[in-house]
């Protein structure tokens, strides 16, 4: 039994069939990569998982509880952050606000009025902040605006502020996309480091397979809305209908 | 100090100061002078000044941190007038229980609207918001007759007996604060000056000083923090387990019960509430104060509230008699050429200054008058010495 299990899931956009019985088990402090060529139903899948997008048949359960029909603030609550294929932070807040809020947010819940006291002096949750970004190596940008990070910085972050909030299971949609090398390497590295110093399981979804290679323990690949092959890395590579899915009949 | 740290309270120091030396500073100009007519120490426009101070201020907690720009927050101004009249005209004539009630009643009537208001964002959700108010406004002038007045409003009238006061037959009950007129004043002639204390103005200057330290106390706060959040990211909000909406709604609330203070303190100075403080021009009035004076900032709206209150009062009293005077000394044929250039500008032509500075201000200064006084205080700081400058860039950009 997998910490995220997905059973004969339908979607359908009008005429699309964009997910058509997608089966899938995300096993507990497994790294699990989605991968598939483009329309390959990726995205959808994911925002199905995440209460963006409501399936039209099949579940969806996270460690033994359905997540449909739930809102996104209330699945993340359940423990499944995510890290978007833009980086998605508070970009008008410095970096010590943004690295604040996740953690406001797990202690405080979806909402509370704490409108007196003073932000700066919550001290347990500033000290937890800068923890995290010194870890992140962002402390020296603290102060800074979010939005006048690099790329990578701020993919750095938004991991960060996930991370922040110990998720059980941390989702990533295409994390390198549109980023320099070092910046890539520089992410694997950080996942992978968090892979092993965390109690967290990890589902990317991503194209760049020098990412895929590197970081994924077992590989679901998908095409047209529906799992093809689901096996280790090693033996994905070499599998002929994977070849088949990305290059086309004629390979 | 106060909760508050050294810049804030510094700037809370200021404002109190201001406010309570207001009576000097608003009248530079001796009586006899011609620019007499530029002093706005009277008491009437004094309170104006904080009254709609206290108003941009609660705006400013909506559109400057969450961003929702409200079309229609003089429903909850001209809500809390009426509340504050009927207390007055069916309970008590004390300005305390009235205030307390215009409160009350803006912040359930901004509960409702906000709930409804707030499922869009937007330009959808500022049209809704004005849709509301202009509901509001039609009622109160026409529908709701009994209970608003109609087209000429509420007044306390000599019928008006209100359980908690012993006034005699006839009488006409009068708004005080535990037997203080509002009206009383206390003159000063110091030379050819003349400066007026005003009981009402006092008070409500307290209402705004109380009112602008909670607001500083709401920007300081996780709450705040959070308002500022949905403002930049709301995607990023809902997947971090925070649901935005109780947020944008208690921001709503807090504003609409600002606007219900400033209505009901209105109410307190002059006992007299209409329709007409809920027309849609009222709402756009607060918006250009808090965008001309800064969104975001928190002394901006009352410097913007102030501006155009002063531009109202004093820009519109200018006649063409006044213009003559002025231009005097020049020979006839300018003189009557400047009159004719300037006469658009000022009397009932002064909304075309006003429009005027505004578009200078949001295209020049889109941080309003506090840009600009930061432009001027940056202008004269580079001179002083370097160590200052290094000590800026490394202060939080959380303004």
């Amino acid at each position: 039994m997998g910490i995220l299990e997905v059973k004969n899931v339908n979607k359908r956009f009008g005429g699309l069939q964009a997910l058509g019985d997608v089966n899938l088990s995300v096993a507990e402090h497994s790294v699990h990569a989605i991968i598939g060529p483009n329309g390959a139903g990726k995205s959808t899948l994911l925002n199905c998982l995440i209460g963006k997008l409501i399936p039209d048949t099949g579940s969806v359960m996270f460690d033994g509880q359905s997540v449909l029909g739930r809102k996104p603030y209330q699945i993340n609550q359940m423990g499944i952050s995510r890290v978007f294929q833009t980086p998605e932070i508070f970009g008008d807040l410095s970096v010590l606000e943004n690295m604040m809020i996740p953690i406001f947010a797990k202690r405080d819940g979806a909402f509370r009025m704490h409108a007196i006291e003073s932000t700066f002096n919550e001290k347990e949750i500033v000290e937890q902040a800068e923890d995290m970004l010194e870890s992140l190596n962002l402390a020296d940008a603290r102060h800074d605006h979010a939005a006048a990070m690099s790329r990578g910085n701020k993919r750095r972050l938004e991991i960060g502020m996930c991370l922040a909030q110990e998720p059980r299971l941390l989702l990533l949609d295409e994390p390198t996309a549109g980023m320099a090398r070092a910046d890539t390497n520089n992410t694997i590295d950080l996942l992978k480091q968090i892979k092993d110093e965390r109690d967290i399981t990890i589902a990317i979804i991503e194209h760049d397979m020098h990412v895929v290679f590197s970081l994924a323990e077992r590989i679901t690949v998908l095409a047209q809305g529906t799992p093809l092959v689901e096996d280790t890395p090693d033996k994905i590579k070499g599998h002929p209908k994977v070849r088949e899915a990305y290059l086309g009949e004629a390979a | 100090m106060l909760g508050l740290d050294k810049k804030d309270f510094r700037l809370l120091v200021i404002v109190v100061a201001l406010t309570m030396l207001a009576p000097f500073l608003l009248n530079p100009f001796p009586e006899s002078s011609g620019l007499a007519q530029f002093n706005a120490g009277y008491p009437d426009l004094m309170q104006r000044f904080v009254i709609f101070g206290i108003f941009a201020i609660g705006f400013n907690i909506l559109f400057g941190l969450t961003g929702y720009l409200s079309f229609g927050h003089a429903a909850f101004l001209g809500v809390g007038s009426y509340a504050a009249i009927w207390m007055m005209k069916l309970v008590t004539l004390n300005v305390i229980p009235a205030i307390i009630m215009g409160v009350i009643f803006a912040g359930i009537f901004a509960l409702a609207v906000g709930y409804i208001s707030l499922r869009r964002s937007g330009i959808y959700f500022s049209i809704l918001t004005l849709a509301f108010a202009q509901m509001s406004y039609a009622l109160a002038y026409s529908v709701l007759t009994p209970i608003t007045g109609g087209e000429t409003g509420l007044q306390i009238k000599a019928t008006d007996r209100p359980i908690l006061s012993n006034l005699e037959p006839g009488e006409i009950g009068r708004a005080n604060l535990f037997g203080m007129d509002m009206r009383t004043s206390f003159e000063l002639g110091l030379g050819d000056w003349l400066f007026t204390f005003n009981s009402g103005y006092y008070i409500a200057a307290v209402f705004m000083i109380l009112a602008f330290y909670l607001s500083i106390r709401i920007f300081r706060s996780p709450f705040g923090t959070m308002l500022r959040a949905v403002k930049s990211n709301q995607t990023r909000m809902y997947y971090t387990g925070l649901n935005a909406r109780p947020y944008t709604l208690a921001a709503f609330v807090i504003s609409g019960m600002y606007a219900g203070l400033a209505g009901g303190l209105l109410v307190a100075m002059d006992t007299q509430a209409g329709p007409e403080r809920m027309f849609w021009t009222a709402s756009g009035e607060v918006v250009l104060m808090t965008i001309l004076g800064g969104v975001g900032t928190l002394i901006g709206p009352v410097l913007g509230a102030g501006a155009i209150k002063y531009m109202e009062n004093i820009l519109s009293k200018i006649n063409k008699d006044i213009l003559h005077q002025w231009f005097a000394i020049l020979p006839d044929g300018i003189e009557n050429f400047l009159v004719t250039i300037v006469y658009p500008f000022v009397g009932k032509g002064w909304h075309l200054t006003l429009g005027i500075i505004f578009m200078a201000v949001v295209i020049f200064l889109p941080g309003g008058l506090v840009e600009g006084g930061q432009r001027i205080a940056r202008l004269f700081g580079r001179k002083k010495a370097k160590g200052d400058a290094e000590e800026a860039t490394q202060s939080t950009p959380a303004e």
